[in-house]
């Protein structure tokens, strides 16, 4: 199930964020979109989710647009997690999982246990979401999109103000879901993660794509410099890479 | 059926029987038999609690819904112009009554108030409708939006209901008009019943297929999107639901306030505190408010009977600024 994005262009209030962009992405893989602030990040995974209609070009999901498809079948299909969301009521974390189930309008129960398993929330089920520590609160976030058997997930920033071990949990997770067959797409700051996680990359500046492909290719000292304007060298092995900023 | 539906629906069984043995004259079950009692009961009481019950049931559930829709616990559904577009149709009718035909002229408040309200929710619908596009740039501005076109709209009627106040033809008018926005269920029989019930009902199930979707809202507007939660859908059927249940209570019974606001906060802690959850048991904890409210209105020692609006105001006044305290303290 390829989502293909073709020319695909995106306006927000009233300017274009994302110009004439195409790429195709494969389900088994995480695909880290990177690029510095007002890149287009954020918008692209909108459009990639289907929440954010084109301006010009398109999104299809195995050829089929997901401007056509019907609000609840895109929903079941692509799983989006937002940036930090604000959650509205002191919800405890069984029933806010449990809201990944509302485009099956069932109740779920055996999916919405296997997602608090995978991130391991069994003993958290009934605490309120205000009683849960950032790294708590971002895994039962992604458990709610878990939740819906979605073939995509798709998370804005999902390690933003996490600590390190949390980060660490969180891509093994995710990492566990793109193993299991899952199109994961993830909008990341951190390059390392990109690269020493992601299986593909998509860079943008000023909403171009101005690299595409493997981190190793996508994420090339030069490529850095030519969009974050910052020198800096990938040092270590394979898999286990960090930046190193300055000549 | 819930737990918090179950407790308000026993609260609801015990006040019922109650509010029809208070009053003026109390009346002791063992007066129950033909006579005055009957007439009393069957006639007077018993439309003013049904009336009371339908009321507040309709004004608990637009609350609820509207807390969820707006994501915040500080709103009461009459702030958004649907009430007081009502309240201008219903005050518009001591205008045109005396024009009227004196078949058509008893009719002509509720009637009108209806009419207020439908005009308040397609002129909501209609501005905020063309804000909460499905997936139109710009998306996760149409709760604001809505939130502001309601309160114009609620501006704008105040302010010519204030003017059809300030023009009134007569002081007898004047009165009755400052009296009829003051809310009560004094002298309702069952012709307000009839009006009230089917649209309160039918505004009630509205609401509830809305339920789901106010609770993908928890997570906010994008999220709510990507899990199916068509905007536009929702905003109609907000409307829709909110403007049946508040456009009944006005058009028979007038301006009855702070109910929508203060039940929710009453219901959310028996509840998980998703939309869903407290519709049903807002709409029987409503029902149990304004019939006691009603009940304790009857049975005061005062010349005349406090009017059940501004008894609900002088209990929900105080109740809002120990929510915004509670606010302040993030324990909201």
């Amino acid at each position: 199930m390829t989502l293909v994005a073709d020319n695909l262009t995106l306006g927000r209030g009233g300017r274009s964020v994302v110009n004439g962009l195409s790429a195709t992405l494969a389900p088994g893989q995480i695909t880290a979109i990177v690029g510095p602030n007002g890149a287009g990040k954020s918008s692209l995974l909108l459009g990639l989710a289907g929440l954010l209609e084109p301006a010009c070009g398109s999104v299809t999901l195995d050829g089929e647009s997901l401007a056509q498809l019907h609000p609840r079948t895109r929903a079941q299909t692509i799983g989006y997690l937002p940036q930090s969301p604000d959650i509205a009521w002191d919800v405890a974390v069984e029933p806010l999982v449990a809201l990944g189930r509302l485009p099956w309008r069932d109740k779920g129960t055996a999916a919405i246990e296997a997602a608090m398993a995978a991130l391991d929330l069994q003993d958290l089920r009934k605490r309120p979401v205000s009683r849960l520590s950032g790294g708590e609160r971002a895994r039962v976030l992604l458990a709610r999109v878990l939740a819906g058997c979605p073939r995509w997930i798709l998370a804005d920033e999902p390690l933003a103000a996490l600590d390190l071990a949390h980060q660490l949990a969180l891509v093994a997770h995710l990492k566990d879901c793109a193993a299991a067959g899952q199109g994961v797409v993830v909008v990341l700051h951190d390059l390392a993660v990109a690269m020493n996680h992601a299986d593909h990359v998509l860079v943008l500046k000023d909403g171009h794509l101005a690299a595409e492909g493997p981190p190793r290719h996508a994420l090339q000292p030069e490529i850095i410099a030519q969009v974050w304007g910052v020198t800096a060298q990938w040092m270590g092995a394979p898999g286990r890479q960090g930046l190193v900023f300055g000549t | 059926m819930t737990r918090a539906s179950l407790v308000f629906a026993a609260l609801l069984a015990l006040l019922f029987p109650l509010s029809l043995l208070a009053g003026r004259v109390w009346i002791a079950p063992a007066d129950f038999g033909p006579g005055n009692t009957l007439l009393i009961l069957g006639e007077l009481r018993l439309p003013r609690a049904v009336l009371a019950v339908v009321i507040g049931g309709g004004l608990g559930a637009a609350g609820a819904a509207m807390q969820g829709y707006l994501r915040n616990p500080l709103a009461d559904p009459g702030l958004f112009g649907i009430a007081p577009m009502a309240a201008l149709g219903a005050v518009a009718s001591f205008w045109l009554t005396p024009l009227l035909p004196p078949a058509w002229a008893a009719w002509s408040l509720p009637v009108l108030a209806l009419a207020g309200a439908g005009l308040g929710m397609a002129a909501l619908a209609l501005i905020a409708g063309r804000t909460a596009s499905d997936a139109a740039g710009g998306a996760g501005d149409g709760i604001a939006l809505f939130t502001l076109a309601g309160l114009m709209l609620a501006s704008l009627a105040g302010a010519l209901t204030a003017l059809a106040i300030t023009l009134a033809p007569n002081p007898f008018a004047l009165s009755e008009i400052v009296m009829w926005l003051n809310g009560a269920l004094t002298d309702r029989s069952w012709r307000e019943v009839w009006i009230a019930a089917p649209l309160t009902l039918a505004g009630v199930g509205v609401l509830a297929l809305a339920a789901r979707s106010l609770d993908a809202l928890t997570l906010g507007e994008e999220a709510a999107r990507s899990l199916g939660v068509e905007p536009r859908r929702l905003l109609v059927l907000l409307v829709a639901g909110v403007g049946l249940t508040v456009g009944a209570g006005v058009a028979v019974a007038g301006i009855i306030g702070f109910v929508g606001l203060v039940v929710p906060h009453l219901v959310r802690p028996l509840t998980d505190r998703l939309p869903s959850s407290l519709i049903l048991p807002s709409a029987l904890a409503g029902a149990s408010l304004v019939l006691a409210a009603d009940s304790i209105v009857r049975v005061l020692p005062l010349v005349t009977e406090l009017r059940l609006g501004i008894a609900l105001s002088l209990i929900g006044a105080p109740f809002f600024g120990w929510l915004l305290l509670r606010m302040r303290k993030g324990a909201l």
